[in-house]
């Protein structure tokens, strides 16, 4: 009973404790990154041993954590959807990619003249969870704003390339449409720049310029870090009215916070059910990439 | 009609209340302009309907002349049975004070998967034949147009798929 009691309250004022984190955001929270340390030691306690997940999986593979919607919650539906999407991963590399990175994605088209299109493009969207995760790419080609949905587990998708591994100061880019088009224009042609193994995901400070008003969205009200010039196009009214709807509180809502995402210990629970699947996975890609950049010659006479 | 008027003239009219009433410290605080409240604060429509306005994007001179004008076209009817046009439908356009028909070749309005959408609403003039006025598309189009031009190319009707060989690249 005792025990019970004890590991009931330490549960609880883990809880407290840690700031849960939202399925898609990246930023790293300040009360996370310095409780995250001490907190697998306390673990080491109970008998059962367990498989030990590394903390970086939430954010590699995001759409393994079901929404956090209460009324979209089944368990069972969503234990049968992990299957699926470890299934469709031993078909298809789907690498590691952040909102902000750089991806071509190749896939299967029956209008094209060749069967199949490839699109290179900034990921500026990650939604959704399970087999209907998606991620919006957007380039401009021929000074022509494009953008394209894709779906993670699509079985048209052919193949995802990251070209450049990086992460941007925001969740989502939607500003890059009210932006100069000179920040959404990639090269087509462009080669993967590899990243060295184990080395942390960049991010990239880079603040985008934007077009004067009118603009699709309220920037102004969104809090961003990646605009640099946003002051120079909002007028006294749009600061007063941007604070008028700010809501400074939110943070401090639990309730709020609990609802939206899910417990650190069933995102533990999740990722238990996958992770020797995916470090398989991942371990064979690594060796057959090795195989193939030994094997493959680049520049035939 | 009558009825349409009035109502949209008691609608802002109450919104130019509204406006007044929660700018009205602003107003009697700093020195703004009465001219400058703006009555329409909802987004522009991204559907192609009657009187939306379209970028041409062929090399046609009335099409060219047109957009340098700064005065692009605007559809004046979207010949399918819903009213609003989505890609491939043909449109008839007001340009230059003429009338043109065209062919919607990108469209701003949310797509299907693995479809492009466009940051403009692309627009190519033809003629009844259903030949481009122009003899080159400066921007990509999208793969999907291959299949839904020929499809709606029938035997003695209009031949649509000259469109696409004027294209310069696919997307």
């Amino acid at each position: 009973m005792n025990i019970n009691v004890r590991i009931l309250t330490k549960s609880v004022s883990q809880q407290y404790a840690f700031k849960r984190i939202v399925t898609f955001s990246t930023k790293p929270t300040q009360q996370a990154a310095v409780a995250a340390v001490p907190q697998q030691q306390e673990v080491t306690g109970p008998s059962v041993r367990k498989p030990i997940v590394p903390a970086h999986y939430r954010f590699v593979y995001p759409e393994f954590l079901p929404d956090p919607k209460i009324e979209w919650r089944n368990a069972i539906r969503e234990k049968l959807e992990r299957l699926d999407m470890l299934d469709r991963r031993r078909q298809i590399e789907l690498p590691e990619f952040y909102v902000g990175s750089i991806l071509a994605v190749t896939s299967s088209d029956p209008h094209a003249a060749g069967k199949t299109s490839r699109f290179v493009g900034i990921c500026i969207h990650r939604e959704r969870c399970g087999l209907r995760a998606r991620f919006i790419l957007r380039n401009v080609i021929d000074h022509q704003g494009i953008e394209v949905v894709y779906e993670l587990y699509d079985p048209t998708i052919q193949k995802v390339e990251v070209l450049r591994l990086e992460k941007r100061l925001d969740d989502s880019l939607f500003y890059l449409r009210d932006a100069l088009p000179e920040f959404s224009t990639f090269d087509e042609n462009m080669e993967a720049e590899p990243l060295e193994e184990g080395a942390p995901v960049p991010i990239n400070d880079i603040k985008v310029v934007l077009r004067p008003r009118p603009w699709l969205e309220r920037w102004e009200r969104q809090n961003l870090l990646g605009v640099a010039n946003i002051e120079q196009y909002i007028k006294d009214k749009h600061r007063k009215s941007a604070e008028k709807v700010q809501k400074p509180w939110e943070k401090f809502d639990l309730m709020k916070q609990y609802r939206a995402t899910i417990p650190e210990e069933e995102q533990k629970e999740i990722f238990a059910e996958v992770h020797t699947e995916l470090h398989t996975l991942e371990l064979q890609r690594k060796r057959n990439k090795r195989k193939r950049t030994f094997v493959k010659p680049k520049h035939l006479a | 009609m009558a009825q349409i008027l009035l109502r949209n003239f008691t609608r802002a009219g109450n919104a130019a209340l509204l406006t007044k009433g929660t700018s009205c410290s602003s107003i009697t605080g700093t020195s703004a302009e009465p001219g400058s409240c703006q009555l329409h604060t909802t987004p522009a429509c991204c559907e192609i309907r009657k009187l939306a306005r379209l970028r041409v994007v062929d090399n046609s001179d009335l099409g060219k002349r047109a957009m340098a004008e700064g005065r692009p076209p605007r559809c004046i009817h979207v010949y399918n049975k819903r009213g609003v046009g989505l890609i491939g439908d043909k449109v008839l356009v007001a340009i230059k004070g003429q009338m043109k028909k065209g062919i919607l070749v990108g469209l701003k309005q949310k797509q299907r998967i693995k479809q492009p959408q466009f940051d403009s609403n692309n627009l190519v003039l033809i003629d009844d034949n259903g030949s481009p006025l122009g003899t080159r598309i400066h921007v990509p189009i999208p793969t999907v147009l291959r299949t839904i031009l020929k499809e709606k190319t029938l035997a003695k009707g209009a031949d649509y798929t000259k469109v696409l060989a004027i294209a310069s690249r696919y997307v």
